[in-house]
């Protein structure tokens, strides 16, 4: 055994997971050092969500293994997933709830104490009132799960495709999130269809292709692929 | 002791003449296409061929050797197929919980397989319980369904587990499935004590009828060689059956994980 | 144990759905009220419904309960809310705890509307304590709701759900019909052998042991949930 830092960040080492008899994940190995940012690129289907999914300890990997903090995710996933927050596809909202509600209900269930309003302003969701989320538009829901993952103080962040259904104004918005979040010394992953525009925000970039990074960089370098972006 | 004398004046008894015939026509059809011996590591085959030589044996006791039943005449002898049934599907189904116990703490597959084969040997064998049970009521209580307890109670039993099939079914991530059917199957067990218990205060408002199985002193040698034979079967199956289970596993396996490429 | 001081944050979220999804609610209670009319076109004899009077009572909870159970997860899965929740600093008894309250609280509600409505419209005789119709109501609502919420928890991932959850449900809360129902009747009917008590002890120990058990059992659902 080796000793780890405490500071030490995201350690990924060979991750694979299987879905059915499908290996979407073929050891997957990554390091982001802590405070660090990594951009995820890669066509659809070539495992980046199942990536996050699997930091999120959503998944539970097949073989491998992912360290945060010196600490197994997956062991250790109960006291872990108090400092994970994953921004997902899945909006993981009530549909019959106001924005407010859904902030409200979620903060009590997790015992947390931000202001929720602050938190409303801050994504730029303009006051909806008792209108429910099922009324809202996929630019909205975005905003509002954000809010929600932002409910959290996280060390590890992992948004997946964060800028999709975003118009300019939110992706200024976004931006501006990304770069509080970095501020606090968090660590964050992130997957996009928009290495141009998440570029800014990262550090460090890899290439996921049918389960496997074929590339690793920095954003600027990413390479272009026709029809990906 | 009871005497068997029919029984024991023979030379070879049914059942070993039965065994040996079954042996005999493993070892003629493996001879027939060329081989010595087929899959001999197979041991659950012991277990069949000892079961099919006690049922045998004891079938033919209980409905050849044995002496009139008092009450019931030559009715009572279904006795020697219920109770043994009745016996084993509350053995098998035991299994079925301590091994989704077991799935639950260790997550070893063997033991989610195992838990698929008792359940179904169990409902197979619950099933052939309310069979007889049903032909037993239908001339001594002069209807084929008497709402009796144990009846009901095995009944209910029988639809959780059927339950637990269905979910099975329904499921296609195997991680999932596997996890899930061991909780299904713990709900199953768990409530049939209190489902007993209270088919029993539903009914005694009625007036109770009197156990089927006031079993005479002497047959009970024959109920239990039954058991054995049952017991055995029963092992037999399940363990035929996790095999199917088992290579159907195998073969919806991921193929291995190629080595890692480092860029 | 800190996870108990999260239940009513759950069981609050439940009710506020529920309260902002009222016609589910009132469906639920037309649902059993055209049950209990059903069952009596369905008796040869309008006078014999005083004696069957609990049985419907209990058919029709029963039945509203495969309803209700089922839709509680169907809005944790419409978002994927419930993996939402396994990620979050909830811990998963917390969760269960939440839901079956919730759920069991719902049953009572449709309970309360539903058995006045019976004595009006089948006339059943009435010998017993009002306590005693309120404890069996709380208990016979609390059984099926515990085995229940974790039923439901099983199928409404599951292909088919709608049809799978009253196939592993019924055979399971067979205990918690009986009892209640006959309760229900000899407080009707009049109870002069005292089993009036057995069957509620019958149902609390069916209680405490799913209650129990189910919280222990759910935890690991959701964990495979992935």
């Amino acid at each position: 055994m080796t000793v780890v830092p405490a500071n030490a960040g995201l350690s990924v080492r060979g991750l694979a997971r299987r879905f059915g008899p499908r290996w979407v994940l073929q050891r997957v190995s990554l390091e982001v050092p802590a405070g660090g940012a990594l951009m995820l690129v890669g066509p659809n289907g070539s495992g980046k969500t199942t990536l996050l999914r699997c930091l999120a300890t959503a998944l539970k990997p097949h073989d491998g293994v992912a360290t945060f903090e010196g600490r197994d995710l997956w062991t250790e996933r109960l006291e872990m997933r108090d400092s994970i927050a994953l921004l997902s596809h899945a909006t993981a909202l009530y549909d019959d709830l106001s924005a407010r509600e859904n902030m409200v209900v979620w903060a009590r269930m997790g015992g947390m104490t931000a202001d929720v309003d602050a938190l409303l302003a801050r994504v730029g969701l303009p006051d909806t009132g008792p209108r429910p989320a099922r009324a809202f538009s996929a630019g909205m829901r975005r905003r509002l799960a954000l809010a929600r993952a932002l409910l959290k103080s996280p060390r590890l962040v992992l948004f997946d495709e964060p800028f999709t259904a975003l118009d300019p104004v939110g992706r200024d918005m976004l931006g501006s999130v990304l770069r509080d979040i970095r501020a606090t010394g968090a660590t964050l992953v992130l997957s996009t269809h928009h290495p141009e525009i998440a570029g800014a925000y990262c550090d460090t970039a890899a290439r996921l292709e049918d389960g496997k990074i074929v590339w690793r960089g920095v954003p600027a370098d990413a390479p272009v692929v026709m029809g990906e972006t | 002791m009871i005497s068997l004398p029919h029984l024991a004046s023979l030379p070879v008894t049914p059942g070993q003449l039965t065994g040996l015939l079954a042996i005999l026509t493993i070892v003629l059809m493996n001879i027939s296409r060329g081989r010595v011996w087929y899959h001999l590591p197979s041991w659950e085959h012991a277990f069949g061929l000892v079961g099919l030589s006690l049922l045998v044996d004891g079938q033919y006791l209980g409905l050849v050797d044995a002496p009139r039943e008092a009450m019931m005449g030559e009715t009572g002898r279904i006795m020697y197929v219920h109770v043994p049934s009745a016996w084993l599907t509350m053995v098998v189904f035991l299994f079925t919980c301590i091994f989704a116990v077991a799935f639950l703490l260790t997550g070893k597959r063997v033991f989610d397989l195992l838990v698929e084969s008792t359940t179904e040997v169990g409902i197979v064998l619950s099933i052939l319980l309310q069979a007889t049970g049903m032909l037993f009521a239908k001339p001594t209580w002069g209807v084929y369904w008497d709402w009796d307890p144990r009846l009901v109670s095995t009944t209910v039993m029988m639809l959780s587990f059927m339950g637990v099939l269905s979910l099975r079914a329904a499921l296609d991530d195997a991680d999932r499935r596997a996890t899930w059917t061991s909780v299904g199957a713990i709900l199953a067990t768990t409530s049939m004590g209190v489902t007993y218990m209270s088919v029993r205060w539903w009914r005694s408002i009625h007036q109770m009828q009197s156990s089927p199985d006031t079993v005479a002193k002497p047959m009970v040698l024959i109920l239990r060689i039954n058991a054995f034979a049952f017991l055995f079967l029963s092992v037999w199956l399940i363990a035929r059956r996790w095999r199917i289970a088992d290579a159907q596993a195998r073969m919806d396996e991921a193929p291995p994980l190629p080595p890692e490429v480092t860029v | 144990m800190s996870w108990i001081l999260r239940v009513p944050a759950v069981v609050s979220k439940e009710l506020l759905i529920e309260w902002r999804e009222r016609s589910r609610v009132s469906s639920l209670l037309f649902y059993s009220f055209a049950l209990l009319l059903m069952v009596a076109f369905a008796m040869p004899d309008v006078r014999m419904l005083g004696d069957i009077a609990g049985g419907a009572l209990w058919l029709g909870l029963l039945l509203a309960s495969t309803r209700s159970l089922d839709q509680s997860f169907r809005v944790e899965l419409e978002n994927d809310s419930l993996e939402g929740m396994v990620l979050w600093p909830v811990d998963p008894l917390a969760i269960f705890y939440g839901k079956a309250l919730a759920n069991a609280f719902v049953l009572i509600l449709v309970a309360s509307v539903i058995t006045p409505l019976l004595g009006v419209l089948y006339h059943p005789s009435w010998h017993g304590q009002p306590w005693a119709l309120a404890a069996v109501i709380v208990l016979g609502c609390a059984g099926i709701a515990g085995p229940g919420t974790l039923v439901a928890s099983l199928t409404a991932q599951a292909r088919g759900s709608s049809a799978l959850l009253p196939v592993l449900l019924f055979p399971l809360v067979v205990p918690v019909v009986m009892a209640s129902a006959r309760t229900t009747i000899l407080l009707f009917q009049g109870d002069p052998m005292g089993q009036v008590d057995n069957w509620l002890v019958l149902l609390l120990i069916f209680n405490v042991v799913h209650w129990s058990l189910d919280g222990l059992l759910f935890a690991r659902v959701v964990e495979e949930a992935g």
